[in-house]
């Protein structure tokens, strides 16, 4: 079990590696001809790093529709894990509506991996909460200061994300099932992306739960 | 005003994606053998996400060295049970390290 100190120390650390990746979100935004409040926009509105990317590549290439159905079809995984994970936002109305808006891939994989049901609230408003003010600050500072970013590669924040979203995953990777869909899942999503477009892989990857199927639940082998 | 629209329709529909699972959480009755399979659906796509973003670049299969090297040291670490931080720190120093000295 963790303290609320150790949750606001790790928050905090996927979050400063969330901002510098806004920072260079938009920096490339405008780089790629955008106006410097369609970004910022985007961060506050859309708050979706995935498909941010993408739909500023498309939107700069004068292509419209496929931002907007690209980009939609990336966050559609987000649909599978507000019903995994929907319990554990609120139970008033106001904060389901809230919090929908804060339901990504980091407070989804905390909430996941916080043991105690009691906590999991609290992890996941503190994370999704975190990466929401420090993606959009990055953002903000991102197109004010353009070029001079440097590319997020340089410090390897593109090992910083999977490396931990991997690690909160680890727990419920003990479950027979879990793992085998998982492993599947990874290897058709991985397999696909050369064919397929951008979202649809990773959403292919629930072919793998087919495996899981067969597999008895809880299973510890 | 292109651009307006379409952060407005990317916002609308990734927004009602987001609602509508966590909303149908609520009224959605599944057999106790299907609802056993949403938080494993959840770790599938996020397995898959990692997966992808450790493996591919844009529309294909990369065979970089940083990125995997950063992800397994980070993986180690995780499984050896050290703190989070320490796991994306350590990724991201490897990776980094790594693509300082040429390799990438």
């Amino acid at each position: 079990m963790i303290t609320d100190r150790a949750l606001v120390r790790d928050a905090l650390a996927i979050g400063a590696a969330a901002g510098v990746i806004g920072l260079s979100y938009g920096a490339i935004a405008v780089a790629n001809g955008l106006e410097p409040w369609v970004p910022i926009a985007m961060s506050l509105i859309v708050f979706a790093g995935g498909s941010q990317f993408l739909a500023a590549g498309l939107l700069g290439v004068g292509n419209p529709i496929a931002a907007v159905v690209g980009g939609i079809l990336i966050n559609s995984r987000h649909f599978p894990f507000g019903l995994a994970i929907g319990g554990y936002i609120g139970d008033s109305l106001p904060s389901k509506l809230l919090g929908s808006h804060i339901l990504i891939d980091e407070s989804t994989a905390f909430t996941m991996a916080e043991p105690d049901p009691g906590r999991k609230r609290r992890s996941f408003w503190l994370v999704g909460g975190t990466l929401f003010v420090l993606w959009n600050l990055g953002t903000v500072v991102g197109v004010l200061i353009g070029n001079a970013v440097g590319d997020p590669e340089t410090f390897g924040l593109d090992a910083a994300f999977p490396a931990g979203l991997l690690a909160l995953l680890l727990p419920s990777l003990r479950d027979s099932a879990a793992r085998v869909a998982a492993g599947a899942g990874a290897v058709i999503a991985v397999a696909t992306t050369p064919l397929l477009p951008a979202g649809l892989p990773v959403l292919l990857s629930l072919v793998g739960l087919a495996a899981a199927l067969m597999i008895k639940p809880g299973g510890t082998p | 005003m292109t651009a307006a629209w379409v952060i407005l329709a990317l916002a609308a529909g990734t927004y009602g994606v987001r609602l509508a699972g966590v909303l149908l959480h609520d009224r959605l009755v599944l057999p106790d053998r299907l609802k056993h399979l949403l938080p494993i659906a959840a770790v599938t796509l996020l397995a898959a996400l990692v997966a992808t973003s450790v493996f591919t670049d844009g529309d294909r299969i990369s065979i970089g060295l940083a990125r995997p090297a950063g992800v397994l040291v980070g993986a180690v670490l995780a499984w050896r049970k050290a703190p989070f931080v320490v796991v994306v720190v350590a990724a991201a120093a490897v990776a980094a390290g790594l693509r300082l000295l040429g390799i990438r």
